[in-house]
């Protein structure tokens, strides 16, 4: 069992209060003999805005539907606020939803759209109608009240359910894949804004995802999921900088992978030549993959000597170059490497500070602790 | 692999979470089982009842009797003469006398050669086997004790059947040729109605579609015309056209319009919409840009019309194709009415069942007609659940471009269908109005004074109105409900698929035969629903089961383009699904809502095949006066009760067309920017 709790991530999450608000205790879910999750554990803390993020199929709005009780897990516990709440109906959780389709109901204008979870609560006509303004200027939309869904735009429908979601005040926030079906400017926009509003209301938040950056720029906590288990949790930044697996490092930002095996000092050795990397845990001959990002591929110009032995300098042939706007992406090659290309990004500055053109001999520099070393994956056979 | 692998790929054991029930689950759930054992009721027990009223068999065992006769004296001299031993001796009955229906009864006299009810000679008669099996007058006698009566009470001996269980009667069905022939009668009727109807369609359709002739809008409303009257109302109109004092009698060169003529011509007429509005659809759904390549490949419009129009359409026309042919298979009304002596199944079920009182025969033909029915419907569902894959969202709708020869020829074929339809329709009309066909043609409204013809008058009328407003209200509810229940109720999963095959099972089920079922599942003494009996509910049941399978799926159609996440949404907000339901789900479907209401309207208003055997005294309906009135000779009056049923049903579309029209731009605000 892999239990992932908040505070071994060592970064500053604000609004997290440090209390455990959700926790998830061994859940299995089964599609007949399909295991859609296997035996996830996972705590959220109060105030906490949790991305799951993974491929389509990995599991992560199965977890999210169980969290809402939408569709029942097979085993397992799910406790919020110190309550089992493990085999409740969704009507007997706390919490609000927003999902892809917005669901805004068509026939209601968005004041009674979002009034609608407001009504049978023991709540006076003229409460209710406050609340309406209220949220309806939180989500900056003062003027809308009137309208029809459909004479909305996409954004803005969104915003009005995310209105909706939260008109009750629920302690909990699920958020499925809320920005999937607008288009990216709005999403930005919008990622923006929804991760204001839940810095001020401080409600604890689960929000699934396919999208890395997403996740990378809304979550204090990101869990990686594939296959139907978790793959890692940690803060956005550790996630990107310390990818505990192969499959993370791949799957959030790019990397480099070349085969490598571990030299007995914990050195990696790709082709005859030894690399320093980042410390690891595995043991002399090991068959590694070593990753870099190629971001963090330093370039120097020829004949460039490190003055200290443990850099890890070598020169490369570069064979093609692709602008990309703020960067240069450049393809290098190297017979350690064989058939495989290193890619690397450069800043313009460094281009042209280098005069790096395609064609052209240059050294490059692997930083040691941004090289790391993984488990290979398994060969098809 | 990753480090993380290690977890088990295997479910600990132990039990599984279950889920709580919320008050709406359990709301939902228990409508579904109350929705599904309506159905049951409705449909399955009788359905069931009828299957089994089919193998019963009804055998006098002579065996089972024993008889002593006195002499004049009265004095018994110990002889015991069992039945079996009578009948040899005497041969009074022969097999065929001996194989019987429920109701039959057999008397005992003829053993006795020299019997008079007069003779002072008395008789001893028991059962030689416990249970009970003659009557006398009509007391039951069950016990094996001797029973001794005089002659005059011996005369009031009757000795009941056996019952046993078999395929005897079903043998006996396929040794009479006239029962059988039947069946080939059916199925070649069947046959050249559809092939003749689904090609005018076709071709109607295409003028409709993709033409540029003018008037369309008249024609779809002429070709939708023939679903407001009964079936058997063309059949009235081809008597009056082509019958024994008909005006175009001659047309037909001494041939008989009563028999297949008049049942094919009268069932193109009956079935045109239906394969219309299939074929229709079909057509209107093709794409452009095939036909946008084929110009450009240089292709002929004949080769464009075979490898691009028809193959487009072909599940339409494989669709439309049985439909036509189970309405034609499963008609009663029309052969009724224009069959003359050209047997036909469904009228068989009648005959059986109303002219001889024979029952079991009754449901030996119901099975033999449902086989067809099922194929057909079966195959028609198979086609249409391919149909949706030919669906595209990029697809381009066809415009067709002006074409003064092509447009010139699809109006002239166009106005021809339109004045066949127009046609037997305005002959029906007139023959109502006019004082004694074909004497006397002037104008006279004596055919409406329907009090004075069989059939039960105008009550007829009001009472066929009655059903029609309870059928569309009932129905409707129970049908938009049971859809929600069975599209929206979480988990459940066994009871929402058996759900879901009993509502297609109506469909399938010939009208003839549902209401004989309903005859033996509520007629029946033990039923504890036979209250229901002779009764406007069990009509208003019987039409709300009988059209239950299309109105469920306009329903569900509706109900699978709303949001699947609103429950969920509702549920997150602690609001009540019902509440949800009232106030979002039904104002969205109230299109569909009203489009179901007015189909049952429309179709409790002309049906007449289920409820012939159902009607009492008290509960006649307006498309069975046409019947019983065109049975009784009253042809003119018969017509006008059908144009009657006609102009009822026209005004109830026209005031659907508005009342959707007024609560659409009410209620329906939202659909527009």
């Amino acid at each position: 069992m892999k239990h992932y709790d908040v505070r071994t991530s060592a970064v500053t999450q604000p609004a997290d209060s440090g209390k455990l608000y959700l926790s998830i205790e061994n859940l299995w879910k089964a599609f007949g003999s399909f295991m859609a999750l296997k035996d996830i554990s996972l705590t959220i803390n109060e105030g906490e805005f949790v991305c799951f993020l993974g491929p389509s199929g990995c599991g992560k709005t199965t977890l999210l539907r169980a969290i809402a009780g939408l569709d029942l897990q097979t085993k397992g516990t799910v406790k919020q606020a110190g309550k089992d709440i493990s085999n409740l109906p969704p009507s007997e959780r706390d919490f609000g939803i927003v999902f892809q389709s917005y669901a805004l109901f068509p026939n209601l204008t968005i004041e009674k759209n979002i009034a609608f979870g407001l009504e049978n609560a023991g709540r006076s006509k003229s409460e209710i109608t406050a609340r309406v303004t209220e949220l309806l200027n939180l989500v900056g939309l003062p003027d809308q009240g009137k309208k029809y869904p459909a004479q909305l735009s996409g954004g803005q429908q969104q915003r009005i359910a995310l209105a909706r979601a939260i008109a009750t005040n629920p302690g909990l926030l699920l958020l499925d894949e809320p920005l999937s079906a607008l288009d990216a400017k709005v999403r930005v926009h919008l990622r923006h804004e929804i991760k204001e509003l839940q810095r001020k209301l401080g409600v604890t938040t689960v929000m699934v995802t396919h999208d890395q950056e997403e996740a990378l720029s809304m979550a204090d906590r990101i869990v990686v999921m594939n296959h139907g288990v978790i793959e890692q949790v940690g803060a956005p930044t550790e996630i990107y900088r310390e990818p505990s697996n192969l499959f993370v490092a791949d799957f959030i930002g790019e990397m480099n992978q070349i085969k490598s095996r571990v030299a007995d000092d914990g050195s990696l050795s790709i082709g005859e030549k030894t690399f320093a990397c980042h410390e690891h845990s595995f043991r002399g001959g090991d068959a590694v993959v070593a990753a870099i990002r190629p971001e963090d591929v330093i370039p120097h110009e020829v004949g460039y000597q490190p003055g200290d032995d443990n850099r890890n300098c070598i020169e490369v042939l570069l064979h093609e170059m692709e602008f990309l706007g703020s960067f240069w992406r450049c393809r290098l090659q190297n017979d350690l490497f064989g058939d495989t290309e290193l890619f690397a990004d450069f800043s313009i500055n460094a281009v042209r500070r280098l005069d790096l053109g395609e064609g052209n001999n240059m050294v490059i520099e692997l930083p040691v602790d941004r090289l790391m070393a993984f488990e290979s994956p398994e060969v098809p056979a | 692999m990753s480090v993380l692998d290690t977890t088990p790929d295997t479910m600990p054991a132990g039990p599984e979470i279950k889920p709580k029930l919320s008050r709406d689950d359990i709301i939902m759930r228990g409508g579904m089982i109350v929705i599904a054992l309506y159905l049951l009721i409705t449909l399955a027990f009788p359905l069931w009842a009828m299957l089994s009223k089919s193998f019963s068999t009804y055998q006098f065992d002579l065996s089972q009797y024993e008889f002593q006769i006195s002499d004049d004296a009265g004095v018994f001299d110990g002889a015991i003469l069992t039945g079996t031993e009578l009948n040899a001796r005497t041969k009074v009955y022969d097999t065929s006398d001996l194989a019987g229906s429920s109701d039959s009864r057999l008397g005992v006299t003829k053993f006795f050669p020299d019997f008079s009810f007069r003779s002072p000679v008395h008789y001893k008669i028991r059962n030689s086997v416990e249970g009970g099996r003659f009557l006398v007058g009509s007391k039951l006698y069950n016990t094996l004790d001797w029973l001794e009566l005089d002659s005059n009470n011996f005369r009031r001996v009757q000795l009941r059947p056996v019952k046993s269980t078999g395929i005897s009667n079903f043998v006996s069905y396929f040794s009479t040729p006239a029962l059988f022939n039947s069946i080939k009668n059916s199925l070649l009727i069947a046959a050249i109605s559809t092939v003749i109807t689904v090609s005018l369609a076709f071709w109607f359709a295409y003028a409709l579609n993709r033409s540029c002739m003018r008037f369309k809008g008249v024609f779809r409303l002429i070709a939708m015309m023939p679903i407001l009257v009964p079936s058997l109302l063309p059949g009235i109109a081809l008597v009056y056209l082509f019958g024994n004092q008909g005006m175009l009698k001659g047309l037909l060169f001494g041939a008989s319009i009563y028999g297949p003529i008049g049942i094919v011509i009268g069932s193109v007429f009956f079935t045109f919409p239906h394969a219309f509005l299939i074929i229709s659809t079909a057509l209107a759904i093709s794409d452009s840009r095939l036909y946008e390549a084929a110009t450009s490949l240089r292709s002929t419009p004949w080769r464009t019309f075979w490898t691009v129009t028809v193959p487009g359409a072909r599940y339409g026309l494989i669709s439309a194709t049985f439909v036509v042919f189970n309405l034609v298979i499963t008609d009663f009304g029309l052969p009724k009415v224009i069959g003359g002596q050209f047997n036909v199944l469904a009228v068989d079920i009648y005959k059986q069942v109303i002219g001889q009182q024979n029952f079991e025969m009754g449901a030996v033909v119901s099975v033999v007609l449902v086989i067809p029915a099922i194929l057909a419907f079966a195959i028609d569902r198979i086609v249409q659940s391919k149909q949706v894959a030919l669906l595209s969202a990029r697809s381009v709708p066809y415009a067709p471009s002006p074409n003064t020869r092509t447009d010139r020829i699809f109006l002239v074929y166009s106005s021809l269908v339109a004045l066949f339809i127009v046609g037997l329709l305005a002959v029906c009309q007139f023959a109502a109005l006019v004082k004694f066909w074909p004497y006397d043609l002037s104008l006279s409204l004596n055919n409406y004074q329907f009090d004075k013809m069989d059939g039960g008058g105008w009550g007829s009328y009001f009472n066929s109105i009655e059903l029609a407003l309870l059928t569309a209200v009932i129905g409707t509810s129970v049908v938009f409900f049971g859809a929600y229940l069975v599209e929206k109720t979480n988990g459940f999963r066994v009871g929402r698929s058996l759900f879901q095959m009993f509502a297609m099972l109506p469909m399938a089920i010939p009208g003839m035969v549902l209401g004989l079922a309903y005859i033996f599942f509520f007629n029946s003494p033990s039923n504890p629903l036979n209250f229901i009996y002779g009764t406007m509910a069990i009509l208003v049941i019987c039409t709300v089961t009988h059209f239950y399978t299309v109105s469920h799926l306009t329903a569900v159609t509706a109900l699978k383009q709303m949001d699947r996440e609103f429950e969920a949404v509702a549920s997150s907000l602690k609001q009540p699904t019902m509440k949800l339901f009232a106030r979002v789900t039904v104002p969205v479907c109230l299109p569909a809502i009203l489009d179901i209401s007015i189909y049952l309207f429309v179709n409790a208003m002309t049906t007449v095949s289920a409820v012939v055997f159902l009607y009492s005294p008290k509960t006649t309906l307006a498309s069975i006066a046409v019947l019983n009135m065109d049975d009784a000779g009253d042809i003119a009056p018969a017509a006008a009760m059908g144009m009657m049923i006609f102009y009822t049903n026209a005004a109830a579309r026209i005031l659907h067309l508005f009342a959707s029209k007024g609560i659409l731009k009410r209620t329906q605000a939202w659909r527009t920017r």
